[in-house]
């Protein structure tokens, strides 16, 4: 039993509610702001309307202006007027419509929300999650498809945490939004609706297919800094986050790999038990992240594996990544991370 | 490159350049110092579009003759006067002894605010003393307004073990949740929306403090400025935003902020802010522009910008020269004068004050500073063994120490045991 299905027999039964991941996402938010009167949300275009991808639909109505509402279209602002209200005393969930537009925000993001506790040496401190969709699969083009994780995940001070399953996103958006540190929570826009697998020419089954959308109402929480164990397997240990946890497991499948997948959940902080156990097992090492490679996160993961579990490598750690190019419109599938390069290295990766 | 072809007029890029370099003679005719008392002094409920005048005009109550003029008044009692006067010089004598102790090595780095002790003194003693404060590097007359303890502000200079926040901190980059004066950054303006922020949750939750930020002319061209001034204009925030225009950004003259075609205080008509421009060298008049605004964001009629006129008397810190780029003359011939002077030449003008007992304060606060930095000393000074435990470099990064921290922590300790063999594990120091 894995561990996804050892929570779920203990919330609720499989047969329960099914949702996708965005009303999974309104659903911690609702939750939050139901439980805690210092939660706020903000964003552009979250308030009246709803979101532009309807993740924080019906919230303002039932709130009010004051707890949810719409902000001018300023990253630098949003993410700046949020640390000032955690100073105050307040718990805000802000949304960057998109990861590619986080940057104006950045400088408020590194320069005070991370550092605000140490500097203060904890009279102050930043409470906030900042909720992003990212990730590409969409034909989003440039800027509408990057991954800046490991942008975030270079920073001491922010934690870092991107679900790939409905029931994983309200219970681990739940835990950001009671964490006491600055959260970047990126959630994959192409598995809004359902588990994406990477073959772009089949249909995409929606999440009420997948058992992860059986997700309990009210409270429930899955702790920052653990891994999910996707599947069990004895050829090779594949860690992955977001969309690329489906992509993998769809490989793996396609190709009758035995494959010990783990979805990582959460890269600061690291789940560097759950990594370390599964590669000392296995002896090999996939990464797959559809960021562009190099300084990617995929190489902070390859640097750890390499010096923890040196001696129980059979073959070299393998990168599976987007290219190191801007994102493209019209070549979306070639660049893509897809089935053929996961595919070719987990063949490499056992061939030695 | 020009097209020879071309009949159309060649462009020109403007740069900036101010009127007078080290070694120029310096000609302040064309700033215009209006009468003392000449302004009047709207109802704090006005309307900002009903007070252009008042973001190019120049709010001043003390005159030539040393009396309070005109409506701005705030009309102080002689006790609250000679407060206000006790608050100056002891931030003047604080930045000459702190000056002095960087020189002398006693630590890395220090700023001083001579000739602009009214906006950040007289300034915050209009604010209640629970009203947040968002300052930059150069308000420490707030902290000495509101009665921090000066050994904490030298501990935190000399980063010693006594200091609050650890060694963690450049020195001067204060933090105080007690006095709500919150924590400096070295990254300029990001304190501005985060002082609007503030003053939403306030308003958020029904609460009736407000917050008050401090900005130098030379940051308003940063873009949190803008996004500070948008949301507080958005969401009429109970907020003050108070530009220090000390015509200096390190070397760069007020004109690369913008200053040679407008007011700071003008930027508050765009946002639909109500905007002041005052003497930042007018103690009583620092103290008006901070009252009214003060009243007029507890009635929730919004934000207000207020631009105080001032100079920067010394260099930009320790680090800098500003003979290198400026007339030594502009300090001398400055028309706005001196702020402590001008306040203190008030309080004699009506009665309440005299030179001997000017100078006794002065001693007298030389001596307490002098005396606190003894006693500072004694947690020690930087680079000379005292200083916070090795571990807590690595706490307060977050809530709880991750793995990876706990195993750096591990890293630094085993290090120390090498480096520095003979000093005691607990304490990190050299005692």
């Amino acid at each position: 039993m894995n561990a996804q299905s050892k929570e779920m027999t203990e919330t609720s039964a499989p047969t329960g509610r099914r949702i996708n991941m965005i009303e999974a996402i309104n659903e911690a938010l609702d939750t939050m702001l139901a439980r805690d009167p210092d939660v706020i949300v903000m964003g552009e275009d979250v308030g009246y309307f709803g979101g532009v991808f309807r993740c924080t639909a019906g919230l303002q109505e039932k709130h009010g202006k004051t707890r949810v509402f719409d902000t001018p279209i300023s990253e630098c602002g949003i993410i700046g007027v949020a640390v000032g209200m955690g100073a105050y005393g307040l718990r805000p969930v802000p949304e960057i419509q998109f990861a590619d537009y986080i940057y104006p925000g950045i400088d408020q993001l590194i320069s005070e929300a991370a550092r605000l506790r140490y500097r203060s040496a904890t009279e102050y401190i930043a409470p906030m999650t900042v909720r992003s969709p990212f990730g590409g699969g969409i034909f989003g083009g440039q800027t509408h498809s990057q991954s800046p994780e490991s942008m975030f995940t270079h920073v001491s001070g922010l934690k870092t945490v991107i679900p790939s399953t409905p029931y994983d996103a309200k219970g681990l958006l739940i835990s950001a939004i009671e964490d006491n540190d600055p959260v970047i929570f990126f959630e994959p826009k192409r598995i809004y609706n359902g588990p994406f697998t990477g073959f772009y020419d089949k249909p995409v089954e929606p999440w009420k297919k997948h058992d992860a959308s059986v997700v309990p109402e009210g409270y429930y929480k899955i702790p920052l800094g653990k891994a999910r164990q996707v599947q069990e397997g004895e050829a090779l240990t594949v860690l992955a986050y977001g969309t690329m946890v489906h992509v993998a497991e769809a490989v793996a499948k396609d190709k009758g790999i035995d494959a010990d997948i783990l979805d990582l959940r959460t890269l600061v902080p690291l789940d560097i038990e759950a990594i370390e156990a599964s590669v000392k097992k296995t002896g090999r090492c996939l990464i797959v992240h559809e960021a562009t490679r190099t300084s990617g996160f995929g190489a902070e993961l390859s640097a750890l594996v390499t010096e923890r579990c040196f001696y129980h490598l059979e073959a070299p750690v393998e990168r599976v990544t987007g290219f190191d190019t801007p994102y493209p419109h019209s070549l979306e599938w070639a660049y893509f991370p897809g089935p053929v390069r996961i595919g070719e290295a987990m063949d490499k990766i056992l061939k030695d | 490159m020009a097209d020879p072809a071309s009949n159309r007029p060649t462009l020109a890029l403007h740069v900036p350049e101010p009127k007078s370099r080290p070694g120029d003679p310096v000609d302040f005719s064309e700033f215009h110092v209006p009468e003392a008392g000449a302004q009047s002094r709207p109802d704090e409920g006005t309307k900002p579009e009903d007070m252009k005048d008042f973001a190019y005009d120049l709010v001043r109550v003390l005159g030539e003759d040393n009396k309070a003029h005109g409506p701005w008044d705030p009309k102080l009692d002689p006790d609250t006067l000679r407060t206000m006067l006790g608050h100056m010089a002891m931030v003047r004598a604080f930045d000459e002894r702190m000056f002095r102790g960087q020189r002398q090595g006693k630590t890395s780095f220090y700023m001083k605010c001579t000739g602009e002790e009214a906006t950040s003194v007289a300034a915050s003693m209009a604010l209640a003393s629970d009203d947040m404060v968002f300052p930059s590097y150069r308000q420490q007359g707030i902290l000495i307004a509101r009665g921090y303890p000066l050994i904490e502000m030298i501990n935190q200079i000399y980063s010693n073990a006594g200091d609050k926040l650890k060694g963690r901190q450049l020195p001067i980059m204060y933090s105080s949740r007690e006095h709500s004066f919150f924590s400096i950054s070295g990254n300029l303006a990001t304190q501005t929306p985060q002082a609007v922020g503030w003053a939403m949750a306030s308003a958020i939750k029904g609460d009736s403090r407000i917050a008050a930020t401090w900005v130098g002319e030379g940051s308003t061209a940063e873009g949190d400025f803008h996004s500070a001034c948008t949301f507080a204009s958005v969401y009429n925030a109970p907020v003050i935003l108070n530009v220090i225009n000390n015509q200096w950004a390190i070397s760069s003259f007020s004109g690369f902020a913008g200053a040679e075609r407008t007011t700071f205080a003008a930027r508050a008509l765009g946002y639909g802010i109500a905007g002041l421009r005052v003497d930042g060298n007018d103690a009583l008049a620092c103290f008006a522009a901070q009252q009214w605004a003060a009243n007029r964001a507890r009635a929730n009629q919004g934000p207000t910008l207020i631009e105080y006129f001032t100079y920067r008397a010394e260099g930009h810190s320790t680090s800098d020269d500003p003979s290198g780029y400026r007339s030594a003359q502009e300090r001398e011939e400055w028309p706005l004068g001196d702020p402590v002077m001008r306040l203190k030449n008030h309080l004699i003008a009506i009665g309440e004050w005299d030179e001997e007992r000017q100078q006794a304060m002065d001693l007298a606060c030389a001596e307490e500073v002098k005396a606190t930095t003894k006693e500072a000393e004694k947690n020690g000074i930087l680079g000379h063994g005292l200083h916070h435990p090795f571990h807590t470099m690595f706490e307060d990064v977050f809530e709880e120490l991750p793995w990876h921290l706990k195993e750096q922590a591990e890293q630094a300790t085993r290090e120390r045991k090498i480096k520095w063999p003979d000093q005691h594990p607990m304490d990190g120091a050299g005692k």
